[in-house]
């Protein structure tokens, strides 16, 4: 933005990794300088990774991490965004519904830990549970908003052309909704990656988060702790990664002014 | 004010049409309705329960008493959101300044932007291990916890601000030859406030989730910890529900709150850009 | 003027009777429309000025079926219009154009009736016709203004409509493109003969593009003249014949005509 020149091709890789550097640089001297007994450097938790890769405890807490997400997400997108749809089409069932939603909607997931619990015990389930309920309401909110802001002009132009009020919905309503249904179902599955890590620290015994509180309650080992926070924060990247990709694809770019 | 007849007289033919309800008591009603049905089939299911595990709405509304009567439910909602305060004041001092310098630079935005994200999807409870270690358990914990929850989006938030700003006024700022300070004060500024406050809004929103999950863990008052302890000590679940319910109010007059900051004028002119 | 009887003159395509549209908003009512009498004949290429309001986009709302008139009727070919219908069909002023689908999937949206290869040979004809090929797969996003209302009337087309309604279709472009594209669509009207119905509030526009032009007053509206433009296409613009009609339209509306 102020730049005084436009920076060049060769800049996009040199700052990230000059800073990148940098910052391990000063972790490591810092671990070094307060002679710490206990926070790892960045050498030691890559060794930590190494002992995780090694003993496969690493890819089982990835996978059950990535299967909670991947079912409570799942169901949260698979009720959401036809209920969302129609609550968006139907204006007086939103507005019966909606303040409904409101009220329940700011409950903490993690708030609804002890109700999880009662119902599915400690385990899967109930980690499952709170990421659904987590995913659930943005995945909502964003459908029920796309379709309301649907540009009438498109629906004239469906009527216009004879299409019955279903044909509307198919083909002229619905993908004018897909990019807000694509921005919708990214923030919650960023919502539902930090949920899965809390769910797990409370209600199951593996996965991420319950690596990163296990590592430090059995045997204080920081560097697995810190190990298993970057895991955490790279998947996270990845996973919204995806979606980015998904929402670059031409038939669904229009919708996002800014395409970042 | 004139295409507003034009879709008002759309609204005739179109089926679909989004036709203004009269504000008065009768659409008031069938939300209510769908509510108070709601809180009928939750009270029936909970008194037909073989073990009387979970709470109807009458006993929790009588936790709610119970806990007025002690006294405690001011204090731990004083306790929640005097942490949430000091969390989310903090990150927002430290970000938005933060978040507008590296905006600005674009090489620092390249520099710094790969770690940041990295770093924001790691939720905040992750650094419980390490918000331990360095603050113990305690207040200052869960305002750490807090504070990590609040920062990384804020940061991102005035890092999305400044490079949204449309081009047209910082070039207009030029023109009249602004010294910095003036253009950071007259132009800047007042271009970023409007995704500011939203951004602000969203992350209180946050900080009152984390608090939650802070207090569940890492201290021994506030909501969370109300959830937490009256399950363990003697399995009150009419206590926890009514923490639950508690809490979403709460966040629900924050979010209001912050809302009706986002209709001052002087910060609603961002919208007509939106 | 045209005065309705009850049987339309032979060779009328549309005719608009005494058609009132009153809207009623917080109580108060107001009168869009006033007594609204025209009489369009098959083939025609009709033009309504008027002062920036919203009279002219309702009455054009009202004869393509997207809107009841409060009293009177529209009739097409002798019968009632009753609600939008592919028959005729509206082009807007932008953002029309389905930013979804490609150009030929745009233009192609109104055809889903059709078997396969009679559908794409009319798209390959309707892509021909308003000059964009090469860009059959190209999206919205990619045209320019004027390509992307290009689009939007070949869509139209496609379905072989008795009536095309135009509102201000050339509104969001640029000075020289609007010049362009008048050209186009007479190009274009001249190869098909539909029956043309062109809303705009640039008299110079109605002038060089009409058959007939129609002028409207400031709300409510009324029909205040319909000039006949008699000079055959192509027009030259600087001619005294068109200088003369276009002034009297100037008159008409109160507008002066120097600077």
């Amino acid at each position: 933005m102020n730049s005084l020149a436009e920076p060049k091709k060769w800049e996009r890789f040199f700052w990230p990794v000059l800073a990148t550097a940098a910052l391990f640089a000063l972790w490591h001297f810092a671990v070094v300088w307060t002679a710490t007994k206990v926070f790892p450097s960045p050498l030691d938790v890559e060794k930590g990774i190494a002992q995780l890769l090694r003993k496969n405890i690493l890819w089982m807490d990835i996978a059950d991490s990535l299967r909670r997400v991947a079912f409570g997400f799942g169901a949260a997108a698979f009720l959401g965004i036809p209920i969302g749809l129609m609550l968006g089409w139907y204006p007086a069932a939103n507005r019966v519904v909606n303040p409904a939603i409101q009220l329940v909607r700011p409950i903490s997931p993690i708030a609804w830990i002890p109700v999880s619990i009662i119902f599915f015990g400690i385990g899967d389930k109930a980690a499952i549970f709170l990421i659904f309920l987590s995913a659930f309401f943005p995945i909502l909110v964003a459908c029920v908003h796309g379709v309301v802001t649907v540009p009438s002009i498109f629906r004239r132009a469906g009527m216009n052309f004879g299409l019955t009020p279903f044909q509307i919905l198919q083909k002229v309503v619905f993908p004018a909704v897909v990019p807000e249904i694509i921005m919708g179902l990214r923030i919650a599955l960023g919502i539902a990656w930090l949920v899965v890590v809390a769910a797990e620290m409370i209600a199951v015994d593996s996965g991420l988060g319950y690596l990163v509180i296990d590592s430090r309650n059995s045997g204080k080992r920081y560097d697995l702790v810190v190990a298993a926070m970057l895991m955490i924060g790279a998947i996270g990247l990845a996973l919204d990664l995806v979606f980015r990709r998904l929402g670059k694809l031409k038939s669904v770019r229009w919708g996002f002014r800014d395409a970042s | 004010m004139l295409f507003d007849y034009c879709r008002a007289g759309f609204a005739l033919i179109h089926s679909q049409g989004h036709m203004k309800s009269p504000r008065n008591l009768n659409s008031a009603l069938p939300p209510v309705a769908f509510l108070a049905f709601l809180l009928i089939c939750w009270q029936i299911a909970a008194s037909r329960q073989a073990f009387p595990i979970l709470p109807g709405p009458v006993e929790v509304l009588g936790g709610i008493a119970d806990l007025v009567r002690h006294g405690l439910l001011l204090k731990y909602v004083v306790a929640s959101l005097f942490r949430v305060t000091w969390g989310f004041v903090s990150a927002a001092v430290l970000a938005i300044p933060m978040g507008l310098t590296i905006g600005w630079y674009r090489r620092s935005e390249m520099a710094v932007n790969p770690i940041l994200q990295v770093l924001r999807p790691i939720s905040p409870l992750a650094w419980i291990p390490l918000a331990i270690l360095w603050f113990g358990v305690g207040d200052l914990s869960a305002m750490f916890l807090i504070f990590m929850g609040c920062f990384f989006p804020l940061l991102l938030t005035a890092i999305g601000a400044v490079q949204s700003t449309p081009d047209v006024y910082i070039e207009a700022g030029r023109n009249f030859g602004l010294s910095p300070a003036a253009f950071v004060y007259r132009v800047l500024y007042p271009a970023v406030v409007p995704k500011l406050i939203i951004g602000l809004r969203i992350t209180l929103g946050i900080a009152w989730l984390v608090v939650v999950a802070a207090e569940m863990i890492a201290v021994n008052s506030g909501l969370g910890f109300l959830i937490v302890d009256a399950r363990n000590a003697g399995n009150r679940y009419d206590l926890v529900v009514a923490g639950m319910v508690i809490i979403g109010i709460i966040g629900l007059l924050l979010d209001l709150g912050m809302r009706s900051l986002e209709r001052v004028k002087s910060f609603r002119w961002g919208y007509s850009e939106a | 003027m045209g005065v309705v009887t009850t049987p339309p003159a032979i060779g009328t395509k549309l005719s608009v009777d005494h058609v009132h549209v009153v809207f009623k908003r917080d109580g108060k009512t107001i009168s869009v429309l006033e007594d609204i009498n025209l009489e369009v004949r098959s083939g025609e290429f009709i033009c309504i000025v008027g002062p920036s309001g919203c009279g002219k986009s309702t009455l054009l709302n009202t004869m393509a079926g997207f809107l009841a008139p409060t009293s009177g009727s529209v009739n097409i070919d002798g019968e009632a219009v009753r609600g939008p219908d592919p028959r005729r069909i509206l082009v807007f002023q932008e953002r029309g154009v389905f930013p979804w689908l490609t150009v030929e999937e745009n233009i192609g949206f109104g055809l889903f009736r059709l078997p396969r290869a009679e559908r794409d040979q009319r798209i390959a004809r309707y892509v021909e016709l308003v000059r964009l090929q090469g860009f059959e797969k190209a999206y919205p996003s990619d045209l320019s203004g004027g390509m992307r209302q290009r689009v939007q009337v070949a869509r139209a087309l496609a379905v072989n409509p008795d009536v095309l309604f135009l509102d201000e279709p050339f509104g969001a472009l640029d000075s020289i493109t609007r010049l362009l594209m008048r050209g186009e669509l007479l190009r274009i009207w001249e190869a098909e003969r539909n029956t043309v119905i062109f809303v705009t509030h640039d008299i110079d526009e109605a002038v060089q593009l009409a058959d007939r032009v129609v002028v409207m007053s400031s709300r409510p509206a009324r029909i205040d003249r319909v000039t006949t433009i008699d000079i055959p296409h192509p027009r030259n613009i600087s001619s005294p014949r068109y200088l003369e009609l276009r002034d009297a339209i100037y008159e008409q509306i109160g507008l002066a005509y120097t600077l």
